[in-house]
């Protein structure tokens, strides 16, 4: 039933050697009451390694349900999800995630809750908490070890799920609309932040957000979803040079073409989205 | 609740926002003496309301009822000097509340154990959890307390039997809190979990138990309620020791003294097990947010 009569547009794509993250008409359904709904169809995209992929799209079009695919969180329901040339079935190795609500135990110190990943995979207490340490300087939070997340504030809790991902040295790492929740201002720090961390990682990114903005400041290239059940819409290479300032970037020329150019796309779909939505609300 | 204003001292917005000038610093003062004032005016109430309460009962006791069968505050003080220093009809006052306090304890211990593990393990497993729900439902129908004539048939007259009683009220009352909290755990946590390199069992000890720890902390406090009654109903029941025994041999001689004098030696041994729990869990918890709404205002 996903088989419809739209033609797949990823024909901008880059001929990257060995893609990290493969999706090959990948579809995810669920059951619901009314009985099947398709979250995502017939996805195609690549993305090689260190590249920045934002995924923008009307809001609950799908998005994340992407992401979960290429986690390994929920199984394709039809199609092939690739991570590392291999067939995901289960959570694939060097997979990072950042959820759009905070993840972090509330239970455990800001130190205890970095060093969550190493322990898991299998470090010592002391050689966790000594990683764990470096990474909590390295997001910006020396000094707030011992303090639970209760204490902190949610720009402070960002940088701790941050630190709690990156401490695995993730060669692809999922964000799913990470900084949403966040004022303007922490957001474009948060921004800023997140390039800083990430250049010279070499990790691959597919950054999901419902933000153009957001997207285009972070990112090499755009992929346009439409109104759900989403599939890919378009794909747009981002022309602004690195590294960027996340504040000053939005401010130029460039920008703002580019802005124009993907908002084209964009708009029919929220504009269907909202449609939709005014429909239920009547 | 004092437990959360001592967990505030160590939030640090209240440690960062120390004050420089002295004004605030003389407010600060003010709250504060208007704090103590406050709590000293409470207690001074509740003195106040026990004395009105006793002397009342001791009055009317004395003119108006039959303290015969009402008895009254000083004959019961009376019961409970006589039983600390001469002994009880059953022998010394301090076995039976040993006894009585060790199997509370026991049953506490057991019941919260195989609550806790049964709770968190069907709470976990959706088919077990199928499978179990119609036994569970009928067995928590039954009203257990008539189980502790049964367990004196099985286990005699000694303490397994009244542990058995005190086991099988502590375990429902945990088990269910136990079941909810490991069902109630955020699938977030868990999912991020699972991505950060957690298995099975990692996920289980790090984010499902202490997930449910604030649930089945909350049903301890209740639990050790239903452990002493536990206790005492298997005594009353048929034993050759205990607290319970105790108060039912001052039914049978009409000595109502003697059952308020139990009754208050067993509120005291509660609350002091309320108060360890309470230790225990603001240990367990400190993780969590200090509740406001008791600030004082400036």
């Amino acid at each position: 039933m996903s088989e419809r009569a739209f033609p797949p547009e990823h024909s901008t794509e880059r001929p990257t050697a060995g893609p990290v993250i493969e999706l090959d008409g990948a579809a995810k359904r669920f059951r619901s009451a009314g009985g099947v709904h398709t979250a995502v169809r017939d996805l195609h995209m690549r993305v090689g390694p260190g590249e920045f992929v934002a995924v923008v799209g009307p809001t609950g079009c799908g998005k994340s349900t992407t992401l979960s695919l290429v986690s390994g969180l929920e199984p394709a329901s039809e199609g092939r999800v690739l991570v590392h040339g291999r067939e995901v079935d289960g959570i694939p190795d060097g997979v990072g995630y950042m959820f759009q609500n905070d993840a972090v135990l509330p239970w455990r110190s800001v130190l205890d809750n970095v060093a969550a990943g190493p322990r898991y995979r299998g470090a010592s207490r002391r050689e966790a908490r000594e990683r764990a340490r470096d990474w909590v300087a390295r997001v910006g939070l020396a000094g707030f070890e011992g303090y639970y997340p209760h204490q902190l504030s949610g720009g402070m809790r960002k940088r701790v799920a941050l630190a709690q991902t990156l401490v695995n040295e993730p060669s692809v790492l999922l964000m799913d609309e990470p900084f949403s929740a966040l004022d303007v201002q922490t957001r474009g720090l948060m921004q800023d932040e997140l390039l800083r961390l990430w250049s010279g990682s070499g990790a691959a990114v597919v950054f999901v957000t419902h933000d153009l903005e957001e997207a285009l400041v972070l990112s090499d290239r755009v992929v346009v979803m439409t109104a759900g059940p989403a599939t890919i819409k378009g794909t747009f290479e981002v022309p602004l040079d690195r590294p960027r300032d996340a504040e000053e970037v939005r401010l130029t020329a460039e920008f703002l073409d580019i802005y124009r150019e993907v908002w084209d796309s964009l708009r029919e779909e929220v504009q269907i989205t909202r449609e939709r939505g005014a429909g239920h609300a009547a | 609740m004092p437990r959360d204003a001592e967990t505030i001292e160590k939030a640090p917005a209240v440690a960062a926002a120390a004050p420089g000038d002295r004004g605030e610093l003389a407010a600060i003062a003010r709250a504060r003496s208007a704090g103590l004032r406050r709590a000293l005016g409470i207690n001074a109430v509740r003195v106040a309301l026990v004395a009105a309460w006793l002397g009342s009962w001791e009055l009317a006791a004395r003119h108006v009822i039959d303290p015969f069968y009402y008895s009254m505050p000083s004959k019961i003080w009376e019961r409970l000097v006589g039983w600390f220093t001469d002994g009880t009809s059953q022998g010394s006052i301090w076995e039976q509340i040993s006894v009585t306090l060790q199997e509370a304890v026991a049953g506490f211990a057991l019941g919260a154990a195989g609550g806790v593990v049964l709770g968190i393990v069907l709470g976990r497993s959706r088919f077990l959890s199928d499978v179990c729900a119609p036994f569970i439902k009928a067995v928590n129908a039954i009203p257990r307390i008539i189980l502790a004539s049964l367990f004196i048939i099985w286990f005699g007259l000694g303490m397994q039997s009244k542990i058995a009683t005190a086991f099988v009220l502590v375990f429902f009352a945990v088990f269910f809190n136990a079941f909810q909290g490991a069902r109630e755990v955020d699938r977030n946590l868990v999912n991020n979990a699972r991505i950060l390199g957690a298995g099975r069992m990692q996920v289980l000890w790090t984010i499902v138990v202490p997930s449910a720890t604030s649930w089945i902390l909350a049903s301890l406090h209740s639990a050790f309620g239903f452990a002493i009654i536990g206790a005492i109903v298997g005594e009353y029941t048929g034993a050759d020791k205990g607290l319970g025994l105790l108060i039912n041999h001052s039914q049978g001689v009409f000595d109502a003294a003697g059952i308020y004098a139990g009754m208050i030696i067993i509120t005291v041994l509660a609350l002091l097990a309320e108060y360890l729990l309470t230790l225990l869990e603001g240990r367990l918890l400190r993780w969590r947010p200090a509740v406001s709404g008791h600030d004082v205002q400036i």
